[in-house]
């Protein structure tokens, strides 16, 4: 029996490691494209490094924790649905670090009149992301209170839909002097960027469900 | 030994099945749900259920004995077979059938074949139990559900520490469930040798098991066969089909019925209640898995009814009723069988032996009158004394044959309903067929009309496109001609010099112009 307490110590342990790596992968992407838009570019490469680290330790952690579930059947009728939670987080640092690499390989050429907003959009797609991660630990503790935590998530999630919107619309209304290619490439970027709070609402409905399942 | 064997395996068979079905009851959801492993719930099972026996079985198997002390090996072996036939049989006929049910209609069987007094204040209070037991088993689920809704509410456990204490709770409450099963239930499957059986004591240090214990110990050890050998089947089944429960409710409805199960079998809780000047607890083998559909009634009543099942309860009444009328009936007539078959004594009463023995004296006294022609006057006491033990036995094979119309009837009615039910179901899934079969024919009937409708579009197609072809070649082969026209004039042009001449081929040639398609 010790052994068995041992073993969901150890996952209570790896669960809170997993989040907060995947909380720090979220800062380190906002960092990031700052250091972009700033034109940064050493502090830029450093933390394309950190990203691509702490995603390889979110990922073997996922593996483990999916593996101890399984192996030592812990929350056997549940073990699926903690299973596909833990996915729908890890999907948040690869996005993050997908959109990263985008930046560093695409090179995107960013007007001036954007920089602030590019800059709007990543705090607001980040916060969302951010909202969510309190929102997990909870329901691993109290399920009931879940729903109440999701709120932020949702009007982060919006916002960052529309600052996505308004920049698409300055390319294509606004700027004349941009070519059509240019203006699609920036498109994509906002889209990029706009990812990281989509994965966030993913996983808040999946919370926000979940936590009924569980208080049943 | 080998005898002894032999006599106690309709007992073991009994023990083995109890075994094999109701540990289902304790951790058919623990296993089915795939918290506890089949083989921990399996030595714990194993373990307590034969400890339960041996240390508290005493209790419930005094008040069978009050029921019907079944005095010979013979009867006993009979009396356990009938009611482990009569709970296969039952089964196969999807009937509700309960172990204790049995046990006592088959007792009830010897008595009325044995001419016994059945004791009808331990009948009421057997009875009373049977019905009891699944009303407590719910008021008490109903209250340990509500118990651990708060506590869960007010300790903020985290998920996965909440689901080591919920299988902590069903390894232990597992455990006091198979002690409490085997005390309340070795009765059924040992209960009826205790009397015919006598082993001399065993001292292990400082205990010392007396012959009861030690039947009550191989009869645990014939339960914990079942739960080895036979349960994991059962187990996977309940759980996952027949208790769609929580974690927190399989927990609540197991500690349920172990506490009921405890209730009904504990001798000293009993004297405990009488010291305090309460009544006495009736100490009866109850049906472990009606405590347990009472149990779930419990919680379902207190979320509201809406998911309850309320045939399950129907069926439980008709258990009460058709598994003791059938044992007994089963019982009867294997007693009959055993005795006149094999001759073998099925512990007759001191009147009804005499009543045999006065039976064989008549036939000599009828012997005797034919031969000397007077009637002797002890003889005609006798002879008076046998017609009442005749008459007692003809009113109880009334009885029997009547028992046996009814069941029949009753048997004869739910293979009718189950038939019903089939042929119904049956012709839904022909009718359903069919339907399927001819929507499928004309949809196909519908594709041919529109391949039929398609290929006469496709033919007009094909024409239309040649009759296109053609327009447009033509067009062009008309203006391969007026272009061959048109340089034929300005060549002749050129030739001619006379000025009228030039200017009626100019004029032909501007309407050439105007007839040519643009370049």
């Amino acid at each position: 029996m010790s052994i068995l307490f041992r073993n969901v110590k150890e996952l209570v342990l790896e669960v809170d490691e997993f989040l907060s790596t995947v909380e720090q992968g979220v800062l380190i992407f906002k960092q990031g494209v700052y250091n972009y838009l700033d034109k940064e570019e050493e502090t830029f490469v450093e933390n394309i490094k950190n990203i691509e680290r702490l995603e390889a330790v979110a990922d073997k952690l996922q593996r483990k924790i999916d593996r101890e579930l399984y192996l030592h059947s812990i929350l056997p009728q549940h073990a699926s649905d903690i299973e596909e939670m833990v996915d729908k987080v890890d999907e948040i640092i690869d996005a993050a670090k997908e959109s990263l690499y985008e930046f560093d390989v695409e090179i995107p050429y960013i007007p001036e009149v954007l920089v602030n907003d590019y800059k709007r959009l990543v705090d607001v797609s980040v916060e969302a992301a951010a909202a969510v991660f309190p929102a997990v630990t909870t329901f691993f503790r109290e399920p009931t209170k879940v729903k109440g935590m999701l709120t932020k998530v949702y009007f982060y999630e919006k916002e960052s839909d529309r600052l996505s919107r308004s920049i698409k619309r300055k390319l294509f209304h606004d700027m004349d002097d941009l070519k059509l290619s240019q203006k699609i490439h920036l498109r994509y970027f906002a889209l990029h960027i706009e990812t990281i709070s989509d994965k966030a609402e993913l996983l808040a409905d999946f919370l926000s469900i979940n936590a009924l399942k569980f208080n049943l | 030994m080998i005898t002894l064997l032999f006599f106690l395996s309709s007992g073991l068979f009994l023990g083995w099945s109890l075994g094999a079905n109701d540990a289902a009851n304790i951790f058919g959801t623990a296993v089915g749900s795939r918290m506890v492993k089949f083989k921990q719930a399996a030595l714990i099972g194993s373990i307590f259920v034969i400890l339960g026996a041996v240390i508290q079985g005493a209790g419930a198997n005094a008040t069978l004995g009050k029921l019907g002390s079944v005095s010979t090996l013979a009867a006993a072996f009979t009396v356990a077979l009938s009611a482990a036939a009569t709970v296969y049989w039952m089964t196969r006929l999807k009937l509700p059938v309960s172990t204790s049910q049995a046990i006592v209609g088959a007792i009830i069987g010897w008595n009325l074949y044995t001419n016994n007094q059945t004791d009808l204040h331990t009948l009421t209070k057997i009875v009373t139990t049977w019905i009891s037991g699944p009303v407590l088993g719910g008021i008490f689920a109903a209250l340990l559900y509500l118990l651990t809704q708060k506590i869960l509410k007010r300790v903020r456990f985290h998920l996965f520490y909440r689901d080591l204490s919920i299988r902590l709770g069903l390894i232990i409450i597992g455990g006091f469930g198979a002690y409490s099963l085997g005390a309340n239930n070795i009765a059924n499957v040992m209960g009826v040798f205790t009397t015919a059986v006598q082993f001399p004591d065993i001292h292990i240090g400082f205990i010392t098991l007396s012959s009861t214990q030690q039947l009550f110990a191989i009869g645990g050890f014939a339960i914990a066969i079942g739960i080895i050998t036979y349960s994991k089947r059962v187990m996977e089944t309940v759980g996952n089909t027949l208790m769609p429960l929580t974690s927190e409710a399989a927990l609540v409805v197991v500690l349920s019925q172990a506490i009921v199960l405890f209730i009904f079998s504990s001798q000293s809780l009993s004297n405990a209640l009488v010291s305090i000047g309460l009544p006495p607890i009736p100490l009866v083998p109850v049906s472990s898995s009606q405590i347990v559909i009472g149990s779930i009634i419990g919680i379902g009543l207190l979320k509201g009814g809406k998911q309850i099942k309320y045939k399950v309860l129907g069926q439980i009444s008709v258990g009460w009723v058709a598994t003791p009328v059938m044992a007994g009936i089963v019982a009867f007539f294997m007693l009959f069988f055993i005795h006149n078959v094999f001759k073998q004594n099925v512990g007759f009463t001191s009147d009804a032996q005499r009543g045999q023995v006065t039976h064989q004296s008549v036939s000599d006294s009828v012997n005797h009158i034919e031969k000397v022609g007077s009637f002797p006057k002890n003889k005609l006491e006798q002879s008076e004394q046998n017609s009442s033990v005749q008459s007692s036995f003809s009113y109880g094979w009334m009885i029997s044959l009547l028992l046996v119309v009814v069941l029949i009837g009753v048997v004869y009615y739910f293979r009718m309903r189950e038939k019903r039910q089939k042929a119904l179901g049956k012709e839904k899934v022909d009718e359903l067929e069919n339907f399927i079969a001819l929507k499928a024919k004309s949809l196909e009937q519908e594709m041919e009309s529109y391949k039929a409708e398609q290929q006469t579009l496709d033919k007009e197609l094909k024409y239309r496109q040649n009759e296109m072809v053609n327009m447009a070649m033509n067009i062009i082969r008309k203006y391969e001609i007026v272009g061959q026209i048109k340089e034929d004039i300005n060549r002749i042009k050129k030739e001619i010099h006379d000025a009228e001449a030039r200017q009626a081929l100019n004029k032909v040639a501007s309407r050439f112009s105007f007839s040519v398609m643009p370049e």
